[in-house]
């Protein structure tokens, strides 16, 4: 016996616009599909951690009320795109630390129903000029003192890139979008799944250069689930659950270190970077190892340069990357084959789920059409702006 | 002589009356990390102790956007900009004097801080907001 834990189910919703349903169905179809796939239900689970950006509090408490209320301790988990991934490792800790060996971990996000929560504030019509919040402004900032929007925040994160290394600009952001529109036509799961020419990304509406529309994700609504277990537990199952079993082998979360940047705009990079060495450490694989990887492509520009802070390319080579097709899914590690944020979808609460169910469904070997034969060890990545970023490291199960 | 309107900054770290407009920070006295913001402490190295300095005016530019979508109706399409000053203070701000377009960014330019009437309230008092201009162009000359 020893400290590792297994996931033994697994399932995520379709991602779309549900119209008619809301976000307890999701949730409720993605923890009974992942008890199911575990062959297990609502009484063998001892912790539980639920995630969603939006929803207000105690929102797992409502989703027990849907799948059972057995007494159990719950987290509600609130930590921006990292959301879901923080109710997985929650639940993962909770086990490590001996307190249960059988957990499961929830994240659902419905965008889709009324005004986006996420937009940025409107100027606010004020007549009379008052000193407000922190800097005493007089005026909503936003477009005067630049840009807060997401779409041009990545946009800068990736304009940084390219000023720092050749080779980058915005036809090699367009090919990432073209690469994950190409991969979600495989991924019944996805919210789009038609092929888009690079030519057609291109010369789409520009929300904030280099990020062009098909070059950022959509709002979408959905829900992920996972089942944990500790591996005294895991070695009581049945054969054909463990024969399905994936390790995680690694479940690492970071926060920014202080850089004098990171005041005036988020560094996506450095947590990423310190996320990924020290999961490679843990997992005892390197990045040559992996077979697929899943990461946070909210825009094209941030895929390009986590290429480079997950360690995939060479160092400041991810434009020469993307032009050599190595993140394609026939290409040398085969990167966001569910179609990623920017066509699979990213109901923000449920997508640091959703990336584990796809690396383990691939290490399952069930994933269809857009399977990566003979996947044996993946990575999945998620960023919250402000910032946070997890990283887990997933391994097929070797009994 | 008709009588100047009143201003106000923008943002409190953005001074007027003070000699030609300009940034002030906070600077940590144990490490020298500056800020923009009110602060507590300092994100650095947790001393509590801050002192108002006076930033220079010049930096470079090190990412930029144009951005299209969702600019707010009265500002149209902008550019956003993060700007290292020369003493390694970033902040980000609009370039301005210039059209929005992404073939105006040129990294090996110096840019220096540059104010611009940014609203005016109901009693008359004008908003002044800066941003970044590359040197010889004026933040009025926009395109």
């Amino acid at each position: 016996m020893n400290d590792d834990v297994w996931i033994v189910g697994t399932a995520m919703t379709p991602i779309r616009r549900h119209v008619h349903r809301d976000v307890l169905d999701l949730a409720t179809e993605a923890s009974l599909g992942a008890l199911d796939d575990a062959g297990m239900v609502m009484r063998d689970i001892h912790v539980m951690a639920v995630g969603s950006q939006f929803e207000p509090y105690t929102f797992g408490q409502q989703v027990q009320k849907q799948i059972g209320q057995t007494g159990i301790p719950l987290y509600n988990v609130h930590n921006a795109c990292a959301t879901g991934a923080t109710a997985v490792r929650s639940v993962l800790m909770e086990i490590r630390a001996g307190e249960a060996d059988v957990g499961l971990a929830v994240g659902a996000e419905q965008m889709t129903a009324g005004s986006p929560p996420y937009r940025v504030k409107a100027p606010s019509g004020r007549k009379v000029f008052e000193p407000e919040g922190r800097d005493g402004h007089v005026l909503a900032t936003e477009g005067i003192l630049g840009t807060g929007q997401m779409f041009g925040v990545f946009a800068q994160t990736g304009t940084d890139y390219a000023r720092r290394h050749d080779g980058v600009g915005f036809e090699q952001f367009a090919k990432v979008a073209e690469k994950n529109h190409a991969h979600s036509t495989l991924n019944p799961l996805a919210q789009y799944r038609r092929p888009y020419s690079l030519e057609e990304i291109m010369n789409a509406e520009m929300l904030a250069y280099p990020n062009t529309l098909p070059m950022c994700c959509p709002t979408g609504d959905g829900a992920a689930a996972v089942v944990l277990v500790s591996d005294a537990r895991f070695r009581t199952l049945d054969p054909d659950v463990r024969r399905r079993a994936v390790k995680v082998s690694a479940a690492v979360m970071t926060t920014d270190p202080y850089d004098p940047s990171g005041f005036a705009h988020p560094d996506v990079n450095t947590l990423t970077r310190n996320a990924a060495d020290q999961a490679y450490e843990r997992a005892g694989v390197g990045p040559q190892d992996l077979d697929l990887v899943e990461l946070h492509d909210c825009f094209a520009t941030a895929e390009l340069v986590h290429y480079d802070n997950l360690r995939l390319c060479e160092p400041g080579g991810a434009g020469a990357w993307i032009d050599e097709r190595g993140p394609w899914r026939d290409g040398e590690i085969p990167v966001n084959v569910s179609g990623g944020l920017i066509s699979k979808g990213h109901p923000i609460g449920a997508t640091g789920i959703a990336n584990i169910y796809e690396v383990a469904t691939h290490l399952r070997g069930e994933a269809g059409d857009r399977q990566i034969e003979g996947a044996q060890v993946g990575l999945t990545h998620v960023i919250g702006l402000g910032s946070v970023c997890a990283v887990h490291i997933l391994e097929r199960a070797a009994t | 002589m008709a009588e100047l309107a009143a201003q106000v900054p923008v943002v409190d770290y953005l001074v007027l009356d003070d000699g030609p407009p300009h940034l002030v920070g906070k600077r940590c006295d144990g490490c020298g990390a500056t800020y923009l913001e009110r602060r507590n402490a300092c994100a650095n190295c947790a001393a509590r102790s801050l002192t108002a300095v006076r930033l220079p005016e010049m930096g470079r530019i090190e990412s930029f956007t144009v951005v299209q979508r969702g600019a707010p109706e009265h500002i149209g399409p902008f550019i956003s900009v993060l700007v290292r000053l020369e003493d390694g203070t970033c902040v980000k701000a609009n370039l301005v004097g210039v059209p929005p377009d992404a073939t105006a960014i040129d990294f090996d330019l110096p840019v220096r801080v540059a104010t611009y009437l940014a609203g005016t309230d109901e009693h008359g008092t004008e908003a002044v907001a800066f941003g970044f201009a590359y040197d010889g162009t004026d933040a009025t000359d926009e395109g």
